[in-house]
């Protein structure tokens, strides 16, 4: 590839959705731009380049961040998330709560749909862990695609067979020619946004509980906390946090304290007031 | 080591199920039909069968009925493994015994994330 190409096209990466795109992830651009290419029907993913770098046309633009963003997810994914929700988070923090508040969690970066979805189904389960309070769940995303599919809650039958267990399938699906379809009361608990995590965040009003998972591994540190810190800035003063697995707050930011004894569990630090815009 | 009786009439799915199974640190022994797997279990109970749906002289659901039956055919964790992918076919493993359900093709992630479901992994 054209290192200029790459050079644009890590830059817009950067700019529009936070993701570093070094040069040994430059295999990736063929796999993610390839279909794009085609559909534009050019004959290769450097043609395409050249002549997005060229016309510099908003909508190949934003199909192109779209395209390059790994969008990987599954049901229940990693497991302990969900269990630290139902057995560390939501017991002190429902008693906490007066009888008329709302529950509000947001999942940050939700792709198609799993991981909201998962949460949905574990709270209609267990009624008894939202202890009567109403709850909602805000589930956004910067890929239209993705919300997209996500919101109409259908699924191949391969990805319902990753991570979700049978009884589940059967008490909260139905099938749908060779897809399975979420029910529409777990479709209704649920609401779909586009957001990107590196703008502003504010009118989504403030949260319980987060989940942002897997999204921040994307990005640079200063992206990273960023991020982390607008997010504090939407949370309940004893509200939680829950990253993935490979990811962290310790060296980025004092908003967040890692819980002692819980991996990837993070508490709003109260004392934590923001910065000021720079 | 966990035990594993995989059941199948297509000796390709058997070879590839036990290599997956095998990965996953199972032994693994072989039934053709419902009939042969209740006999393996007659001799010895596995801790796992992964059981297909559609075989010849005894079906897989038919085979589940009389394992439940049998001393000690509650204990293995049976996992359907089959191309049969409709609500009412889940519905009657499920009512009958089964403990998960995979809906074919499968490939070794979502057999590993079935017997995690299970409790066998
Ligand atoms: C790997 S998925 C993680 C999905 C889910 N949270 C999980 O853990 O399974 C990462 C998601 O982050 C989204 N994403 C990437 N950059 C983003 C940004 N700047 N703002 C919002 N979402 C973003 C991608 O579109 C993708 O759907």
């Amino acid at each position: 590839m054209n290192p200029a190409d790459f050079a644009f096209l890590a830059e817009l990466m950067k700019s529009r959705s936070g993701l570093i795109l070094t040069p040994d992830k430059s295999y990736l651009v063929e796999s993610r731009l390839g279909p794009l290419a085609r559909a534009e029907g050019l004959s290769s993913v450097d043609e395409f380049l050249g002549i997005l770098r060229g016309r510099r046309d908003e909508r190949l633009m934003r199909a192109t961040s779209e395209a390059m963003l790994t969008n990987e997810t599954f049901f229940f994914r990693d497991k302990t998330p969900f269990d630290l929700l139902k057995e560390d988070i939501l017991p002190p923090l429902v008693k906490a709560r007066a009888a008329g508040h709302r529950l509000r969690i947001w999942c940050a970066a939700a792709s198609t749909g799993q991981e909201p979805y998962s949460i949905a189904m574990l709270l209609d389960q267990n009624p008894r862990l939202t202890g009567g309070l109403n709850y909602e769940i805000i589930a956004t995303d910067l890929s239209e695609k993705c919300l997209e599919r996500a919101k109409s809650g259908l699924y191949t039958q391969f990805e319902v067979q990753r991570g979700l267990p049978i009884q589940m399938l059967m008490g909260y699906f139905e099938k749908v020619g060779d897809s399975w379809r979420i029910n529409e009361k777990m479709r209704n608990i649920v609401q779909f946004k586009r957001q990107n995590l590196l703008e502003e965040i504010r009118t989504l009003g403030r949260f319980d509980i987060v989940f942002c998972r897997n999204v921040l591994i994307y990005f640079d540190q200063p992206t990273k906390r960023g991020v982390l810190e607008r997010i504090a800035m939407q949370i309940a003063e004893d509200g939680q946090l829950l990253l993935g697995a490979a990811e962290t707050v310790i060296g980025l930011t004092d908003a967040f304290k890692p819980s002692p004894t819980r991996r990837g569990l993070y508490a709003r630090n109260p004392e934590f007031r923001g910065r000021a815009a720079a | 080591m966990k035990s594993c009786l995989v059941v199948d009439d297509s000796r390709v799915v058997r070879k590839v199920a036990r290599k997956i199974l095998e990965d996953l640190k199972f032994e693994c022994t072989e039934a053709a039909d419902g009939a042969e797997a209740l006999a393996r279990c007659k001799e010895r109970m596995p801790d796992a069968i992964l059981l297909d749906w559609n075989m010849p002289i005894m079906t897989g659901i038919e085979f589940l009925k009389k394992l439940r039956l049998e001393r000690n055919g509650e204990k293995p964790v049976v996992v359907f493994c089959t191309t049969e992918n409709d609500m009412d076919h889940i519905s009657e493993a499920i009512r009958s015994g089964a403990n998960e359900y995979v809906m074919k093709p499968f490939d070794s992630e979502i057999i590993e994330s079935k017997f995690q479901e299970a409790g066998l992994v």
